[in-house]
C-alpha cells in the first residue's frame, strides 16, 4: 500500500445509515474498499449494505477489528464522533462533515494527539489509494493506480489535479484531502511527511491556498527533507484581503498569508511553483524529468 | 457573523465584563430622549456619539463626536445619523449609518490619569488554540504598532481543553504595568472576557481601548465581536443580532439560494463547484488578461435551478462582460449539469448580452460538451481547463 489506507484497511463508516454515509459508503463499497461495517447509535444489531451496523465504535472495533473510520455525521456531533473513534482505538479518521464549530474542533484536536490517533479532515473529500481503497467522496474512475501523491486542502480542485496527472499519463499512489477548516488533523506538511517517506511515490503535487501558514511550514520541511520533486500550487492569488472564500479556513489575514507571499515561500524551498492551474499535470511531468537527470 | 459595537458590549457585559454603557437611537429625536435617559442612568455630563457600522476606523471618518451638550448631541446625531461614513476599511461610497450608540464618557477628571489599552482574543491558526493579544498601547491602529514596536505587543496562548488560568490572567495585568485596585480589576475583567468569547463561540472579540478610568475601573470603551457562523445553532439570541443591512444584497440572496457568493470588482463573472477549484478559476480569469468579478461556489449540486440562480446573480453586476462556468463533475455527471445549463440559458436567454465559456470536465464530460455544441445556444464548451482560460483570454485579446 501507499500511506494512510490500503488493501489492508478495515473501514467502518460512522453515520453508516444516513442519507450521505449510505450513498458513499455505496460507492466505497462498489470501488472495492473494504468497508466492514458501520456506526449509527440506536440502530446497532442491523444490517445495512449487507454490511453490521454497531450502537458504538468501540464495539464496531471489537466485533470487526476495524483501523479506519470514515465520518459523515452532522457537524454539531461530528467533534464527539472523532472523539469516540479515537478513543475506540482507530488509527486513521478521516471525517467529511462540513461546518463544525471552532470550539468543539479545538477540544477534538487535543484529544487526538492524547490518544496518538490521526485524523484526516474534517470539511475534506477523503483519502484515496488508487485501486486499493477509497475512504472519501472522490469520484473513483478519475483516478489511476500509480506513483504520484497529491495532498490538498480542497475538493474539486485536487480531482482537478488527479485528473491532469491522469491524463499526462501517470497515476497516483495516495491523494490526500486534508481539508478547508482552520483547524485540522493532518497538516499540509504532515501529509507531504508521509508522501516523502512512502519508497511508493516518485513525486508529489501539493495544493494549497490563502489563509493559515501551513503551506509555509511544509515549504520549509521540503527544502531541508526533499527527496522527490514537488510541485505547488495556491489558490486564491486574486482573492481580497479579510474575506472568507467558501472554505472556512481560507482567509487573508495578513501579509504573510497571501497567495503570493505563500508561493515565493515555495519557490524559494525548490518546490516547482505553478501559476495557473491548468498546468499541474505537465509541470509534475518536466519535474520528474528534470530530477532524473539531476 | 459580525457583531455591532452596541451588540458586541451587551454581549461582554451579559458575561460580566464592565462596559461604556450606552443607549441606542436611529432617530434625532430618539437620540434625545435616550441621551437624557443614560445621563439620569448614569450621572454623566458628557456623551459621545457613536456610529454603528461594521467597519473600523469610524473615529477617521466623522462617524466618532464627543457631544458636551445637549445642543451638540443633537447636531452630532443629525450628522452622523444617515451619513455615509467612509471608513480605511469601507469601499469609497461608504456605509449608510442606521443606528448610533449615545455612550457615556468614561475620561473623567480624578485620583490617576486614565490609560487606554488594547486586547483581543482570537484563535492562532498555527497552533490550535486561543490567544489573547495585548498591548500597553491601547487606542491606536494595533498593525501598526505590531510593526513599528513589536515588543509592545504581547501574546498568551490558552491551553486546549483548559481555560484561561488565573496566572496567566495576572502576568497579562503585570505586563500591562499595573498594580493595586486597576490590577485585582485588569485579572477579573481578562478572565471574564475570555470565558465571554469562548462561551458565545466567538472567533474574535477586539477591545481598543480598553480603559483604565481615574478611579481604576477597567472597562471597555469599544468592542468588535465576530462569531462562528458554524456555532449559531447553539446562540439563537446572537444569530437574531445579525443586521443585514451590513451585507451586500446579492450575498444575502445568493445564501437564500444555498450559494456562496462574494462580490469583487472584476469584469468576469464565475460560476463554480468546489470553493478551491472557484478561487482557482478566478486566478485563471486574471491569468488571462481578465479579472473576476466574483467567487461562487454553487456546492455539490449543480442543478438547472442553481445555475439558473447563479446566472441571475452574476448577470446583477453591470461590469460583467463574460461568464465562465467551471464544474467539475464527479458525483455530479456533467451532462445533468450541461442540460441545466442549457435550460437556464432558454429561460433567461433575453438577459444575458454577454459571452458564456462553460467547461465541463469529469463524469460524461464528451456527452456534456456535445449538449452544449448542438443546443445552438452562443454559449462556448471546454472540457481541458486550458482551453477555458484560452476561450477567456481570446475575449480580452
Amino acid at each position: 500500500m501507499a500511506v494512510l489506507v490500503g488493501k489492508n484497511s478495515r473501514i467502518i463508516v460512522q453515520g453508516f445509515t444516513g442519507k450521505e454515509g449510505s450513498f458513499h459508503a455505496g460507492q466505497m463499497i462498489e470501488y472495492g474498499s473494504n468497508v466492514v461495517g458501520g456506526v449509527t447509535p440506536g440502530k446497532g444489531g442491523m444490517t445495512h449494505l449487507e454490511r453490521p451496523v454497531f450502537n458504538t465504535v468501540s464495539e464496531a472495533v471489537k466485533e470487526t477489528n476495524a483501523n479506519v473510520s470514515i465520518i459523515f455525521v452532522p457537524p454539531r456531533f461530528a467533534a464527539d464522533a472523532i472523539m469516540e473513534a479515537a478513543d475506540a482505538g482507530i488509527e486513521t479518521i478521516i471525517c467529511i462533515s462540513e461546518g463544525i464549530p471552532v470550539r468543539d474542533m479545538i477540544v477534538a484536536k487535543n484529544f487526538l494527539d492524547e490518544k496518538g490517533a490521526r485524523l484526516v479532515g474534517p470539511n475534506c473529500p477523503g483519502v484515496i489509494t488508487p485501486g486499493e481503497a477509497k475512504v472519501g467522496i472522490m469520484p473513483g474512475f478519475i483516478h489511476r493506480p500509480g506513483r504520484i501523491g497529491i495532498v490538498s486542502r480542497s475538493g474539486t480542485l485536487t480531482y482537478e489535479a488527479v485528473d491532469q496527472v491522469t491524463k499526462a499519463g501517470m497515476g497516483q499512489s495516495t491523494c490526500i484531502g486534508i481539508g478547508g477548516d482552520p483547524i485540522i488533523g493532518t497538516t499540509t506538511r504532515d501529509a507531504v511527511q508521509l508522501l516523502m517517506e512512502d519508497p511508493d511515490t516518485d513525486g508529489i503535487v501539493m495544493i494549497g491556498e490563502i489563509g493559515g501558514t501551513m503551506e509555509a511550514d511544509a515549504a520549509y520541511w521540503i527544502k531541508e527533507n526533499a527527496t522527490k520533486p514537488v510541485v505547488g500550487f495556491i489558490a486564491g492569488q486574486t482573492a481580497p484581503k479579510g474575506r472568507t472564500m467558501g472554505h472556512a479556513g481560507a482567509i487573508v489575514g495578513g501579509a504573510e498569508d497571501t497567495a503570493e507571499a505563500k508561493m515565493a515561500i515555495m519557490r524559494e524551498c525548490g518546490i516547482h511553483v505553478v501559476e495557473s492551474p491548468a498546468v499541474i499535470g505537465e509541470t509534475m511531468v518536466a519535474a520528474l524529468k528534470a530530477f532524473a537527470e539531476a | 457573523m459580525n457583531l455591532h459595537e452596541y451588540q458586541a458590549k451587551e454581549t461582554l457585559n451579559s458575561y460580566g465584563v464592565p462596559i461604556q454603557r450606552g443607549k441606542v437611537a436611529s432617530t434625532v429625536e430618539e437620540a434625545v430622549e435616550q441621551a437624557k435617559a443614560l445621563q439620569e442612568e448614569t450621572g454623566t455630563s458628557w456623551m459621545i456619539v457613536k456610529a454603528q457600522i461594521h467597519a473600523g476606523g469610524r473615529g477617521k471618518g466623522g462617524g466618532v463626536k464627543l457631544a458636551k451638550s445637549m445642543d451638540e448631541l443633537k447636531e452630532h446625531a443629525s450628522n452622523i445619523l444617515g451619513m455615509h461614513l467612509i471608513t480605511p476599511q469601507t469601499s469609497a461610497e461608504g456605509k449608510l449609518v442606521r443606528k448610533i450608540l449615545i455612550a457615556e464618557d468614561m475620561y473623567y477628571p480624578g485620583d490617576s490619569e486614565p490609560k487606554e489599552f488594547y486586547m483581543s482574543i482570537l484563535m492562532d491558526r498555527s497552533k490550535g488554540c486561543n490567544a489573547i493579544i495585548y498591548s500597553t498601547e491601547g487606542g491606536m491602529d494595533i498593525e501598526q504598532v505590531a510593526e513599528e514596536t513589536p515588543h509592545l505587543v504581547h501574546k498568551e496562548w490558552v491551553q486546549p481543553g483548559a481555560s484561561l488560568m488565573p496566572y496567566q490572567a495576572r502576568k497579562i495585568a503585570f505586563n500591562l504595568g499595573l498594580s493595586g485596585t486597576a490590577f485585582k480589576n485588569m485579572v477579573k475583567v481578562v478572565s471574564k472576557l475570555y470565558h465571554a468569547y469562548e462561551q458565545s463561540d466567538a472567533s474574535l472579540v477586539e477591545i481598543n481601548p480598553l480603559l483604565k478610568t481615574s478611579d481604576d475601573k477597567i472597562v471597555a470603551v469599544d468592542s468588535k465581536m465576530s462569531l462562528d457562523n458554524s456555532a449559531l445553532f447553539r446562540h439563537k439570541d446572537l444569530a437574531e443580532m445579525r443586521d443585514i443591512h451590513e451585507e451586500d444584497p446579492t450575498e444575502v440572496e445568493a445564501g437564500e439560494y444555498g450559494l456562496n457568493y462574494v462580490k469583487l470588482d472584476g469584469n468576469v463573472g464565475c460560476m463554480v463547484n468546489g470553493a478551491g477549484l472557484a478561487m482557482a478559476t478566478m486566478d485563471i480569469i486574471k491569468l488571462s488578461g481578465g479579472s473576476p468579478a466574483n467567487f461562487l461556489d454553487v456546492g455539490g449540486k449543480a442543478s438547472a435551478e442553481t445555475v439558473e440562480a447563479g446566472f441571475r446573480l452574476i448577470l446583477q453586476d453591470p461590469n460583467v462582460k463574460a461568464i465562465l462556468v467551471n464544474i467539475f463533475g464527479g458525483i455530479v455527471r456533467c451532462d445533468r449539469v450541461a442540460n441545466g445549463v442549457v435550460e437556464a440559458y432558454k429561460n433567461m436567454g433575453d438577459q444575458i448580452k454577454v459571452p458564456i465559456i462553460v467547461r465541463l470536465q469529469g463524469t460524461n464530460a464528451e456527452i456534456a460538451k456535445k449538449i452544449i455544441d448542438e443546443s445552438g445556444l452562443k454559449v462556448e464548451s471546454a472540457i481541458l481547463l486550458k482551453e477555458a482560460a484560452q476561450k477567456v483570454q481570446a475575449i480580452f485579446s
